[in-house]
């Protein structure tokens, strides 16, 4: 684990075909994503009544929807709002969720029970049921549901920077800081912190593949992402009553997720091989519950 | 040994006998209960079953004519019928009417139905205290007096032109004295279906009351299943567990039901004039100049299309196309985007200004805000979608007015009037409007009740106080073997006793 550098750990999972593969499907959609911020091929706030249901042309690759919306348009508007809402809750599970099993790990007994069993508590709700409680209470909207997301992903980050800190924690160099004088907190961030890096960062890949899910279903539900803003979860909701009629409109969108999901989740496999496989495959499987 | 050969003879007979009629009643059990029972789905549930205590149209869409009745009734077409009255003379002066009452009437409790309850109906909806919902049409009265057991006499304040279609309608049936408390949770009428049962948050059961005077009822049983979810109902409708959606709420999947042969698709008219709705108290909507501005970047086809499929017919006032007095408005305000910048200009905002839409739950509220939005994005005006629960809305909208703009259907009938009312959510506050419906109500001559009609529905769009969209149509999806379902929607209602399955 301590022996992969972090910059090298890039350039090895490349010559991983199924993190390569897994990589660059995922680099396309983020890009697509991030450049539907400054540019899309047509507006989607405004609506085109007149030109619904347009089959796929040169105008518009892949059809408009039942507001004369371009199809493409609204899967990359869609895909920005999946990956904000996911990634954001991967950010705010691993700035929360580290400290906390950090912290569990290096005091250990009471704080060490108390923070595990709260954790256990938050982990007794599945990730989406807890979504709608949360959501339910604070009304649907995306920030809410990242906000659901994100605390389900404390307990994973958590769960996992324990498990990952234990094992660190009984190697030598720790004891070597602590007769240097060094404090719990400290040896934790400076010196068990960094040697599970790659472990969380393979943690985050799942708990984004994850989290791209439970975001579109909780829109498909109707407490995700409320129009006029748009996600993939939304469009498969709004299209659904159109299925028999005009599938495409939820076959794109569906379609969408499962891509962005597997290559996301073939890009972290290829990243878990490339490091220590025993001890990745353990933690993640166990954090993934 | 004769009679035992005769006695297994005997049994084996009668075994055959027993197992082929049991044969026969099974195969006509089954039989006679696919033609008698209807199950219909409704897209809301009622808050209770009273339809003298409350405005929420799926409290009618359930009771109306089936568990109540009323003097008189309205029929599919919007005529109105004798019904608990069968015959009525008015006085020359157009104040007293006399009704006689239809004899041997009985409730579904078993307590005769008489004058008296025709009395207490009446005194009870009428008294300060009362929780009805149009008490407009209570209001104008000035004695109900029993003359004797079968025939009342009606006095009214001033004449009124629409009497005897208002007390035909849901808010005015007849109740009983003893069981009226508990109209809301055990509805007690004399209609030809009587409460059964109600599962919250699932169906309500009705059955056919079998001592109902009147014509014979061809349903047995009725169940109102309340399905809110669009797209359930349409998989609902095409898995067979519903006959039929008097008004469905998906119109974008009707074309499916139109190109399958076990159903029908009937397109009728409601009177559910479809607004978006203004505060007009609140700034910048009081300043006619910025509502004119509205009226005018709405595009009403766009909406219809976008958020109906088609189904509607576009107003320019509040008033129903298929009503006799109705003329067309909608050119008052043209769709015209140069003119809406400069009335929004001339108002002070040449740059727009932004706003909130309250949007209820149903498809054109929720899909026609987001066309309205976009239209008026076009003019400047940046609309904040916020989507509402009814029970949210009503709270927010309808009693606190705290909103700036929101789509909703009215769909009580001739319902003009609202407008004279500056308590009511629109708050549009309007001495000369007020006098003109005071006028109107007092007008008992159909020509005259026609031009003050015309006059007001040119002052309401002129003033620009909503925005009139379109006439909300009557989706319905039934199955193609059923007779008598209600086309047009007049009142709200689902007349059960003229359902019938034909084969």
């Amino acid at each position: 684990m301590g022996k992969l550098k972090r910059e090298n750990l890039f350039k090895t999972a490349w010559f991983h075909p199924s993190f390569r593969i897994g990589f660059l499907g995922s680099f396309f959609f983020i890009i697509l994503a991030i450049i539907s911020i400054f540019w899309t091929p047509y507006n989607i706030e405004e609506l085109n009544i007149a030109n619904r249901f347009a089959p796929a042309s040169f105008n518009h690759l892949l059809g408009t929807d039942f507001f004369g919306r371009d199809m493409v348009s609204m899967l990359m508007k869609g895909a920005l709002t999946s990956f904000i809402v996911a990634v954001l809750a991967v950010v705010i599970g691993m700035i929360i969720g580290v400290p906390f099993g950090l912290i569990a790990a290096s005091y250990g007994g009471i704080i060490d029970n108390i923070l595990s069993k709260t954790n256990d508590f938050l982990f007794a709700f599945p990730a989406i049921i807890s979504a709608i409680i949360i959501t339910a209470i604070f009304g649907p909207g995306a920030i809410n549901a990242m906000i659901a997301i994100g605390i389900f992903n404390i307990a994973v980050f958590a769960r996992v920077a324990r498990g990952g800190a234990l094992s660190i924690k009984m190697l030598q160099f720790i004891d070597a800081a602590k007769l240097s004088g060094m404090g719990e907190l400290k040896i934790a961030f400076k010196h068990i912190l960094p040697n599970i890096f790659s472990l969380l960062i393979v943690q985050a890949s799942v708990q984004l593949s994850l989290g791209i899910l439970a975001e579109a279903g909780l829109s498909y539900i109707g407490f995700g992402t409320q129009p006029p803003q748009t996600s993939l979860g939304l469009m498969l909701k709004e299209a659904q009553s159109f299925f028999l009629i005009h599938p495409t409109l939820a076959i794109l969108p569906g379609l969408t997720i499962v891509l962005i999901v597997i290559f996301i989740n073939i890009a972290g496999d290829g990243l878990r091989d490339v490091l220590d496989p025993r001890l990745a495959k353990e933690e993640t499987l166990d954090a993934a519950g | 040994m004769f009679s035992l050969v005769f006695g297994k003879f005997f049994l084996l007979f009668r075994n055959l006998i027993l197992s082929i009629s049991v044969i026969f009643l099974l195969f006509t059990a089954s039989a006679l209960a696919q033609q008698s029972e209807i199950k219909l789905g409704m897209v809301l549930e009622p808050p209770h079953l009273d339809p003298t205590a409350g405005a929420a149209a799926a409290i009618d869409e359930i009771t109306y004519l089936n568990i109540f009745e009323g003097l008189t009734k309205i029929d599919a077409n919007g005529a109105v019928l004798p019904s608990l009255a069968t015959s009525w003379e008015i006085s020359d002066d157009n104040l007293t009417y006399i009704f006689k009452l239809k004899e041997g009437v009985k409730f579904h409790d078993g307590s005769k139905f008489d004058a008296e309850d025709v009395v207490f109906t009446f005194e009870r909806a009428m008294a300060e205290d009362s929780v009805n919902a149009q008490k407009g049409i209570f209001s104008i009265i000035e004695e109900v007096r029993a003359i004797d057991d079968m025939s009342v006499a009606i006095t009214l304040k001033n004449p009124s032109g629409d009497f005897l279609f208002n007390i035909g309608r849901g808010d005015a049936v007849i109740v009983a004295k003893e069981s009226a408390d508990n109209n809301k949770v055990n509805p007690i009428g004399t209609g030809p279906f009587k409460f059964v049962r109600w599962d919250r948050g699932s169906r309500v059961i009705l059955e056919a009351y079998e001592n109902y005077k009147g014509d014979a009822v061809s349903l047995k049983r009725a169940e109102f299943v309340f399905i809110s979810d669009p797209n359930t109902a349409i998989s609902a409708m095409l898995a067979g567990d519903l006959d039929g959606f008097p008004m469905f709420p998906a119109p974008e999947s009707l074309e499916i039901f139109a190109n399958d042969d076990r159903f029908k698709v009937v397109v009728g008219t409601t009177e559910g004039e479809t607004i978006l709705a203004t505060n007009n108290k609140r700034a910048p909507f009081n300043d006619i100049r910025v509502r004119q501005a509205i009226a005018h970047a709405i595009d009403r086809k766009a909406i219809i299309d976008g958020a109906m499929f088609g189904y509607g017919t576009p107003i320019g006032s509040h008033f129903a196309p298929h009503h006799p007095y109705y003329v067309d408005k909608v050119d008052i305000y043209p769709f015209d985007l140069e003119k809406a910048r400069q009335l929004l200009a001339e108002a002070g905002y040449p740059n727009g200004f932004k706003a909130t839409i309250k949007l209820p739950p149903p498809s054109y509220a929720r899909r026609g805000g987001q066309i309205i939005a976009s239209q008026l994005r076009e003019i400047g005006i940046e609309l904040e979608l916020i989507n509402v629960e009814w029970a949210q809305w009503l709270d927010e909208v309808f009693s606190k007015k705290d909103y700036d703009l929101t789509i909703v259907s009215h769909v009580e009938p001739f319902d003009i009037g609202i407008y004279a009312n500056p308590d009511y959510y629109f708050q549009f506050d309007n001495e000369d409007f007020q006098a003109l419906m005071q006028q109107l109500n007092r007008t008992t001559n159909d020509d005259a009740r026609r031009a003050l009609a015309i006059y007001a529905q040119d002052f309401l769009a002129r003033h620009a106080v909503n925005g009139y969209l379109f006439q909300l149509a009557k989706t319905g999806v039934w199955r193609a073997n059923i007779e008598g379902m209600w086309a047009n929607a007049p009142v709200e209602g689902n007349d059960l006793s003229t359902i019938r399955f034909v084969d």
